[in-house]
């Protein structure tokens, strides 16, 4: 259970909005394309804050220039991981840049389980904090 | 243009009459070169002088050039035991101000051999570290810079940088957000605590200590850190993001400095601050300690307004701006152009490229007067702060684009609904302006009516937009490019 004023998890770009649409994430596809951007889906069970790596659904789509083509690996994802998180990323190659310009969750899990925080003391006041996957 | 100006010189070649002792204008010293072309590994400055009356701006310009390189008052026979021409700054141009009468714009070369390698102490210490005081000006400011590739490369610049940041914080393809924590003075380091978690929770990516926070008697530096950090871990938990507070580690001492940034590391803060105030031997330090312990470093201004405001006297913040990206800072605020502090639209527009630019280009009505190619040096993220609110989060975006810290402190904390709700306000806003532009909407005229739409789903932005949607801050502004005026923007 999230306790935060959405009620799950709030990465991406687009996570207190109502979810978008297929209609809705093609046009946030469209804009990436005309930036030149590659779009890419990766899915995952772990939503940590600090896990990089979601899992590759193939490799970025470098050559897919159409926003109907993307939106196909989103719906083959979607059909392959339907309990899973899965976000859209946008590469752009640009010198100076050479990292992600886009990213937006465009599938969750059914119940958000979020994380919770665990607490080791140490020395003075402080305190050791790890936030874990909640099993509930 | 008007008004001319007599650039005509009678530089002395004789030596032996040169260097007989006595005192020269300083146009006949050698520095003032009317035919002279930079070079590319030259240090570039532009003046904007007020000549006392009756002192002729070529040689006033003349006398920048010298008084900011080797000259003295008069003539000195040791000048000949040097390569005496290398150090000599020459001033190569002169143009009366626009609209601004006995102001003149004077451009001042500056040999490569002059500067410390990696050292803004020593730049600014040749560049304006007697010039501002000369008798024979009534006013100078140093408008602009243009740092030669080849010294550029000497600094090592931001930290982390606004791509790595990113990364680091795995946010993209929008502006962040941020709020300082308000009162800025009186809160116990628990209560402080309350605002940085409410606010983090609630959908801000960054709170902020504020510039004058930094260990008094109603709250310890340790005891706020401590606080903090429990409010961005549990934050960190609720939300699934990765959060942050700016722990001003600004202090009496260096070494005060390193131990608060040491203990903001060992308790897993990914970011520290430090005021402007502290200097640039200490700014550059820190920012040495940052890229040794992969910490974002966020700059505050404090106390810039002394010297960038007036525009006949001091420094544009554009040039504080390009010393800074070397020095190497991640965060730096730059203005807003619709908030509470000074800021005319363009000449902010400005300051952002220069943070955020590869290469920038010279553009007169921002108040660009040199291309600047930073050398693959990281970029800068600019944090607009100051009097801002939900219902301007169009004409942000659409002024600043997405590399850039939103910071609505009173536009947070200030919500009749609470901390949390003011967040929530503020994120729903963006993210739907955001949305809205990528799906070509134009947001700059549009904007109100998206967000009033969005509001009837989302009660925290409907009460925003009910408390702060009629204020703005329209005073003129005091700093603008005088260029602005010229023909073609006339």
């Amino acid at each position: 259970m999230m306790t935060n004023p959405v009620a799950r998890i709030t990465q991406g770009q687009f996570s207190y909005l109502p979810e978008l649409s297929d209609a809705e994430i093609a046009l946030q596809i469209e804009y990436g394309l005309s930036k030149g951007y590659a779009w890419s889906v990766e899915y995952t069970d772990d939503p940590h804050p600090r896990n990089t790596y979601w899992e590759m659904f193939g490799i970025p789509m470098f050559d897919l220039k159409d926003a109907a083509g993307v939106m196909m690996e989103v719906h083959a994802c979607r059909s392959a991981f339907p309990r899973h998180y899965i976000r859209l990323m946008a590469f752009d190659s640009t010198r100076g840049v050479e990292s992600i310009a886009m990213s937006f969750i465009v599938n969750r899990p059914p119940h958000e389980h979020g994380f919770s925080l665990a607490r080791q003391e140490g020395h003075g006041r402080t305190i050791r904090y790890g936030v874990h996957g909640a099993l509930e | 243009m008007s008004e001319t100006v007599e650039k005509s010189a009678s530089l002395i070649i004789d030596a032996k009459q040169r260097y007989s002792a006595g005192v020269l204008k300083y146009r006949q010293m050698g520095y003032w070169d009317a035919g002279y072309s930079p070079k590319d590994t030259d240090v570039l400055c532009l003046f904007r002088i007020t000549p006392q009356a009756g002192v002729d701006p070529v040689e006033a310009a003349a006398a920048v050039a010298g008084e900011s390189s080797t000259a003295t008052w008069t003539v000195v026979w040791t000048d000949r035991l040097t390569a005496c021409d290398s150090y000599r700054a020459k001033a190569y141009k002169v143009e009366p101000v626009p609209n601004n009468p006995g102001q003149y714009f004077a451009w001042v070369a500056y040999d490569i051999i002059l500067f410390e390698e990696g050292s803004i102490a020593n730049m600014t210490a040749s560049l304006i570290g007697n010039v501002f005081s000369f008798k024979p000006l009534k006013a100078a400011r140093l408008e602009d810079i243009r740092i030669p590739v080849a010294y550029a490369k000497t600094f090592k610049g931001p930290p982390t940088g606004l791509t790595v940041e990113r990364e680091r914080l795995d946010k993209f393809g929008r502006p962040l957000l941020g709020a300082t924590t308000k009162p800025k003075l009186g809160l116990s380091g628990r209560n402080y605590g309350r605002v940085v978690y409410e606010g983090l929770k609630g959908g801000l990516d960054f709170m902020k200590d504020d510039e004058n926070i930094n260990s008094q008697p109603f709250m310890h530096w340790r005891d706020r850190f401590l606080n903090v950090m429990d409010a961005v871990n549990k934050a960190s938990a609720a939300t699934g993001e990765v959060k942050g507070s700016y722990l001003n580690v600004t202090a009496a001492t260096v070494e005060d400095m390193y131990e608060r940034a040491e203990f903001a590391r060992e308790l897993g803060s990914v970011i520290i601050m430090v005021d402007l105030v502290v200097g640039w031997s200490t700014i550059q330090s820190i920012s040495n300690w940052c890229r040794k312990n992969d910490m974002l470093l966020h700059m505050h201004r404090a106390g810039h307004g002394t010297y960038t405001r007036q525009k006949n006297h001091g420094i544009s913040f554009r040039v504080i701006a390009k010393w800074l990206r070397l020095a190497g800072v991640d965060h730096l605020h730059t203005g807003t152009a619709v908030g509470k502090l000074e800021g005319d639209p363009m000449t902010v527009q400005g300051y952002y490229n220069v943070c955020r630019d590869s290469h920038t280009k010279q553009d007169l009505p921002r108040g660009l007067f040199f291309d600047q190619d930073w050398a693959d040096l990281r970029k800068v993220m600019p944090v607009a702060s100051g009097g801002i609110h939900a219902g301007q989060m169009h004409l942000l975006l659409d002024l600043f684009g997405d590399d850039v810290v939103l910071q609505f402190g009173g536009g947070t904390i200030g919500h009749p609904a609470g901390i949390q709700a003011g967040a929530v306000a503020n994120r729903v806003a963006l993210e739907l302006m955001v949305k809205a532009r990528n799906e070509g909407r134009d947001i700059k005229h549009e904007g109100l009516n998206i967000l009033q739409r969005g509001a009837k789903t989302c009660s925290p932005l409907q009460q925003a937009l009910d408390t702060w949607g009629e204020i703005s801050f329209n005073y003129a502004s005091t700093d603008t490019s005088d260029y602005a005026v010229t023909e073609q923007f006339a």
